[in-house]
């Protein structure tokens, strides 16, 4: 039996004014499937992330999030929901448990269920220790720890992650990398991770190409390797965006 | 949805926002210098220039400071429903605005948690002030501080969903001097937080009338009568119907598929 879908976006488009953003762009995510967004910059990806985190509405398309639809039940579709935006979010006057109990009063938890969710996230992401320190005083790398834990907090069944690791250096964009495939494997959550760097794609992952707003590619890296009959990724996207950088 | 989990997003929002008060110390003597100057200088240069006749609700001939310790209460409202309709501006483009509109409650009560909390934020400022013009010997009744509560949560819940509202329209953080030109000053100055409307009227009809429906005059005279025991029903109704229609333009102007945010490029 296939995993249940976790997203479904149908037909969905998009317009700044009078200049479509994004042109019926259809895709589904799977649980404990870890489907990576590659496009170059102005492809529509954060339009597509401000459309499923419902910041932005659009007038067609639909979509759903684990069978809820996003317009009509959209408080039970966005609860399944967890989130890395690209620019930090966090307070900074804050501690980090000031911002993630923040978070979890936001998503109705009490007090109890709470602390021990912050603690497993924290020291899974060995973050605990630094539990009392104002965001402020944290490097990129463990803001964005603190981030990814906060996304977690609430066992969300999707996480999105909008190019979390720019500006990250090389040790901690592995480590986050890594650690967000092991959680898609081993709690079978479902991710989708919107990148320009083509290293952070592992074989496994699914490949959606989004490029002017239209999808170019969706499937399994091998699959769109022998559709475009190269050999590396880079050279598959360079295909499929007539030479554009990612 | 249930409702523990209202309470407790209502909750964490009132409470962040408190607590970033109370620890950013300038924030907090700053709200209070502005109103204490206005006070202490201001009133008092003014107090042998300016006769007040006897009006309600006062019962006896007043110090120019009296009558306008309300329009003062009224003034820190202001300031920090601005204040508040900054840190959103700011929150947006810092992207914290994002965690808090991306929750699952609906939009319209992460909104009104928003406004509950700037309305807590001021109504502690005022009771501060207050204590401090009491020292300096502006004395209402006793009863009048524990009415004038529920005018001051009214009146802030006002100032602040218009504070929303503009947040709404303003998209950048530098657009805020022209809150300040534009509304702030002209809101303050045209109401009766400084002169009796009767005052104005004597100077200049179209000032009188600009002030008689400027919904600050009505907020300030809710606070005043409060503070004397009495409720003004028409500024009570005013101040009411004027939260009521902010309120409902901020919640349309935050509205993903109707407001200005999708025109603006999100919040």
């Amino acid at each position: 039996m296939k995993p249940a879908i976790a997203l479904s976006v149908e037909n969905l488009s998009f317009s700044y004014g009078g200049k479509k953003a994004l042109d019926s762009v259809g895709f589904q995510i799977r649980s404990g499937e870890c489907t990576v967004l590659l496009g170059p910059n102005g492809a529509g990806k954060s339009t597509l992330f401000s459309l499923i985190t419902r910041l932005y509405d659009s007038h067609d398309g639909r979509i759903e999030l684990c069978g809820f639809d996003l317009k009509q039940q959209t408080g039970k579709a966005l609860a399944k929901l967890g989130i890395v935006f690209q620019q930090t979010t966090l307070d900074m006057d804050l501690s980090v448990i000031g911002n993630l109990r923040y978070h979890t009063a936001l998503h109705g938890m009490g007090g109890k269920q709470a602390d021990q969710r912050i603690q497993q996230e924290l020291e899974r992401l060995t973050m605990w220790d630094r539990r009392f320190e104002k965001v402020r005083q944290l490097n990129g790398g463990h803001k964005r720890r603190v981030e990814i834990a906060r996304a977690l907090l609430h066992e969300p069944s999707l996480l999105l992650l909008d190019e979390p690791t720019v500006g990250l250096d090389v040790p901690s964009r592995q480590a986050i990398v890594e650690y967000v495939h092991q959680l898609s494997q081993d709690k079978g959550l479902a991710v989708l991770w919107a990148t320009h760097l083509i290293d952070e794609i592992y074989p496994n992952d699914h490949l959606l190409v989004l490029h002017k707003g239209q999808i170019k590619a969706n499937g399994a890296v091998d699959d769109i390797l022998q559709v475009t009959g190269t050999t590396l990724v880079k050279d598959a996207f360079h295909h499929l965006t007539q030479g554009e950088a990612a | 949805m249930r409702i523990v989990h209202y309470w407790r997003a209502m909750w964490g929002i009132v409470g962040r926002e408190l607590w970033r008060f109370v620890t950013q110390r300038e924030r907090f003597v700053s709200a209070l210098v502005r109103p204490l100057v206005w006070l202490f200088v201001f009133a008092a240069g003014f107090r042998a220039a300016l006769g007040l006749a006897i009006s309600p609700p006062y019962e006896t001939y007043i110090l120019y400071e009296v009558y306008i310790t309300p329009g003062l209460c009224g003034m820190i409202q202001l300031f920090n429903g601005m204040q508040s309709s900054l840190s959103m501006v700011y929150d947006r483009e810092m992207g914290s605005m994002r965690i808090l509109m991306v929750c699952p409650l609906p939009r319209w009560f992460l909104l009104l948690s928003k406004l509950l909390a700037g309305a807590g934020v001021s109504i502690l400022q005022v009771y501060v002030f207050l204590a401090i013009a009491w020292a300096y010997d502006i004395h209402a009744p006793w009863q009048g501080y524990l009415w004038v509560l529920p005018a001051l949560m009214l009146s802030g819940l006002m100032l602040g969903a218009l504070g929303l509202l503009l947040s709404s329209f303003i998209k950048q953080l530098e657009n805020f001097a022209g809150v300040m030109n534009f509304v702030i000053f002209p809101m303050f100055f045209m109401s009766t937080a400084l002169y009796p409307l009767w005052k104005l009227k004597e100077s200049s009809i179209l000032l009188h009338n600009l002030a008689q429906y400027n919904p600050f005059s009505q907020t300030v005279e809710l606070i005043r009568f409060a503070l004397y025991g009495q409720i003004n029903q028409y500024a009570f109704v005013y101040t009411l119907v004027a939260f009521i229609v902010f309120m409902t333009l901020a919640i349309i102007g935050y509205n993903p598929s109707k407001g200005m945010m999708s025109r603006k490029g999100g919040v």
